[in-house]
């Protein structure tokens, strides 16, 4: 069986005398998608937070299957690593597409600044890739040089996923990929991502409070309640039998339309 | 003149302010943090370039102050009257016969010699200020040499006007490492930054110190397919007839009328000095 791509031991995130998140611990395989969910307020995105780097946790391990060493730890790795992870290996989609973006910036220099920052200097190749970017998230080339200022919030949304897969990224962190849109556009997005992770193999970790959403993109599912772990397993096992009195609330939930 | 320390600030300062210019020299194009005093002109009037030639001034020293590449221009003219009042030094417009050389936004024409220091008035230190707002991370930036984000600035530019449209403080790289804001001169000058002379940068405001050495590597930032230009007016002085130098357009009447003439009036007026 291959290694994991990303193996998470006991990780623990306390805000003072508060639990961030406690006690997580898990593997996600290459090729895998990753849903976590729960109620606001229940450690999601302090745990995704952790993962990416972007908090420091007290407690645990994430170890990530880096191309040239194998497994590392990316909590003891150095600085420079660890934001070159961030900027290669890694992605990063918030929710909102502000935080992701850098709004004075054209589509183009936002898709080009991840290859730039890898050291592409021509031109031409950079917006070659930029407009093809563009091409595979459904925006048409002739916007590749509008601010995203310009662009609908869906718009603004699939740039941002571009902007984040152009270098080629192993493992992408999601936060809320479809927070604040409506839900047509929601269902396109969530269908272009789809095609996405599948033709890429990427694997992925998915925050969100949207059963529908992990429903469609994730293969497996951790359902979590104030900071703890409470229920894992398959994502149709998870929602079709739901074992935790937490995740049966959360299940029947839902409104049907 | 005996109300003052020679050239103004006292020697404590001077001190401070000389031990940051030596690191700035041992660590070309980095910024180094310096305690900038108050002087008696606005910021924005080259605090920062007054307080670095104030720390390198000695009694001996020929000073020549130009502004835009002028010596009688307001900025250049009060200067240089400071510091004939509290350093009583010998001022020159003469290039050749300077030892120190105040200067904003320009570069003297003729070569400097190892014997001088070109002194630069800066107003913003941070060439990645205007893509990234926040200091600490600007700082990261820095020491991680994760400089992408200046390229995005000329991939900007080329998207919007077909070419690198940065015409002035046009980024550096310093001996391959620091990316450096060369102050707002004219990218034509910018090949000049290879000198034989010592450069020095001082921004008051900002408080910020950095050095070029003589013989130091500067690299213009570019891209492979849009390599950097040192472009300049496409016209000959009309005073002088130099082909070589970088020029000033002059409105010269209300009817359309323009003449362009050198920026270095020093360099201009040498010439013309020959030729007669």
């Amino acid at each position: 069986m291959t290694p994991p791509l990303l193996e998470v031991q006991n990780l623990t995130k306390r805000y003072g005398a508060r639990i961030g998140c406690a006690d997580v611990s898990f593997r996600l395989y290459p090729g895998e998608v990753m849903g976590i969910v729960g109620e606001s307020g229940s450690g999601k995105s302090t745990l995704l937070n952790c993962l990416a780097g972007q908090l420091e946790p007290d407690l645990g391990r994430v170890l990530f299957d880096t191309r040239a060493e194998g497994p590392k730890d990316t909590l003891t790795m150095s600085e420079p690593e660890r934001r070159m992870l961030g900027r290669t290996d890694w992605a990063f989609v918030h929710q909102n597409p502000r935080d992701g973006l850098r709004m004075r910036v054209s589509a183009g220099g936002n898709v080009g600044e991840r290859l730039m920052a890898v050291g592409a200097r021509h031109y031409g190749d950079i917006r070659e890739a930029a407009v093809d970017w563009l091409g595979r998230v459904e925006i048409d080339a002739d916007r590749v040089d509008d601010r995203p200022a310009a662009f609908s919030g869906g718009m603004q949304q699939r740039l941002q996923i571009a902007r984040n897969l152009v270098t080629g990224p192993r493992l992408v962190f999601m936060d809320e990929p479809t927070g604040g849109l409506d839900v047509s556009v929601q269902a396109r997005l969530l269908d272009l991502l789809r095609g996405l992770v599948r033709r890429m193999g990427l694997s992925a970790i998915i925050v969100t409070h949207d059963l529908a959403v992990v429903r469609l993109l994730a293969d497996r599912l951790m359902v979590m309640k104030e900071g703890h772990v409470v229920e894992t397993g398959l994502t149709d096992q998870v929602l079709d039998d739901p074992q935790h009195a937490y995740t049966q609330l959360l299940v029947s939930s839902v409104l049907q339309v | 003149m005996s109300d003052y320390n020679f050239a103004y600030l006292d020697e404590q300062t001077k001190r401070m302010i000389r031990r940051a210019i030596l690191k700035g020299v041992a660590v070309p194009g980095y910024q180094v943090p310096f305690a900038s005093r108050e002087m008696p002109m606005p910021y924005g009037w080259g605090t920062g370039g007054v307080q670095v030639s104030s720390a390198v001034l000695t009694p001996e020293d020929t000073l020549k102050v130009i502004d835009q590449g002028a010596d009688d221009t307001t900025n250049a003219v009060s200067i240089r009257k400071f510091f004939q009042k509290v350093a009583d030094v010998a001022v020159t417009e003469k290039t050749e016969d300077a030892t120190v050389i105040q200067t904003r936004h320009r570069i003297p024409e003729r070569d400097l010699t190892e014997e001088q220091i070109l002194v630069y008035q800066v107003p913003i230190p941070e060439p990645l200020r205007f893509l990234e707002p926040r200091e600490t991370e600007t700082r990261k930036m820095h020491a991680l040499e994760e400089y992408g984000l200046m390229h995005v600035k000329l991939y900007e530019d080329i998207s919007r006007h077909g070419a690198i449209s940065t015409a002035y403080a046009y980024p550096v790289k310093v001996e391959d490492r620091y990316v450096m804001d060369p102050s707002p001169i004219p990218k034509f000058d910018n090949p000049k930054l290879e000198s034989s002379a010592l450069q020095l940068f001082g921004a008051g405001r900002e408080q910020r110190i950095y050095a070029v050495p003589p013989y130091t590597k500067v690299a213009s930032l570019d891209f492979d397919d849009h390599p950097f230009d040192p472009s300049k007016a496409n016209h000959v002085c009309a005073l002088c007839g130099a082909e070589d130098s970088y020029l000033d357009e002059v409105i010269v009447d209300d009817e359309g009328g323009r003449m362009f003439v050198c920026s270095d009036t020093a360099y201009c007026a040498s010439r013309r000095g020959e030729a007669a």
